[in-house]
């Protein structure tokens, strides 16, 4: 299925860019994160992350559709 | 009246205050976060925020009406600044009137809290010596 990955932040300046769309197999995000963090390196340990799918915070288990949105989000630090 | 903006340039913290009014509000409290020139030990010149904006807008909503509820408060609003900042600048408003100062002054304090560790905002601090980086606690 097809998934819209965004990035922000570290993860962003990992990846080298702020979106991708990619093909996946992965059922969830966690899933997702492992096979997208090791193509691009990413050192965070997905504890440290929340995931959003279609602009809400999600589960790490819940099941990803095609055409879903998602972005792993790096701890916060505005203010 | 909640309200939780995202704004790419200059923060008017007195026409933000205006729109708490209320007359059931015997107090006013606002908070303002300014860019400061140092850090962790290292001179900060300047800092850029990221924010991934539709999960932000969300989240400060949600923050605002939760505290509204916690605290009994008359209105609460809070802008968080996009984009290149220079030392000095402000980079976040909070404010709130309720009825009283303590339940004006918690909440304030609870606000801001709550956005720097819930909401989806990033700061890339750049350095005297030329480096940046994202910061991430």
């Amino acid at each position: 299925m097809k998934i819209r990955l965004l990035y922000f932040a570290s993860l962003a300046d990992c990846a080298g860019c702020a979106s991708e769309d990619v093909q996946s197999a992965a059922g969830h995000p966690s899933a997702l994160y492992a096979e997208v963090g090791k193509r691009h390196g990413f050192a965070m340990d997905a504890t440290r992350l929340r995931v959003a799918v279609n602009g809400k915070l999600v589960d790490w288990l819940q099941p990803l559709a095609d055409g879903d949105e998602v972005v792993f989000l790096p701890p916060v630090s505005g203010g | 009246m909640n309200r939780f903006r995202l704004s790419a340039g200059a923060i008017d913290g007195e026409a933000e205050k205006r729109a708490l009014t209320a007359e059931s509000a015997g107090a006013c409290v606002c908070f303002e976060g300014w860019v400061r020139n140092a850090n962790d030990g290292r001179d900060v010149r300047r800092l850029d925020y990221q924010a991934f904006e539709s999960l932000a807008l969300s989240e400060g909503e949600r923050i605002l009406v939760e505290a509204t509820q916690r605290f009994g408060l008359c209105a609460a609003s809070a802008v968080h600044r996009t984009g290149s900042l220079g030392i000095g600048d402000l980079a976040v408003w909070v404010g709130v009137s309720a009825g009283h100062r303590d339940a004006a002054f918690a909440a304030c304090r609870w606000i801001i809290d709550e956005i720097k560790q819930h909401v989806p905002i990033w700061k890339n601090e750049h350095y005297a010596d030329g480096e940046s980086g994202w910061l991430h606690p």
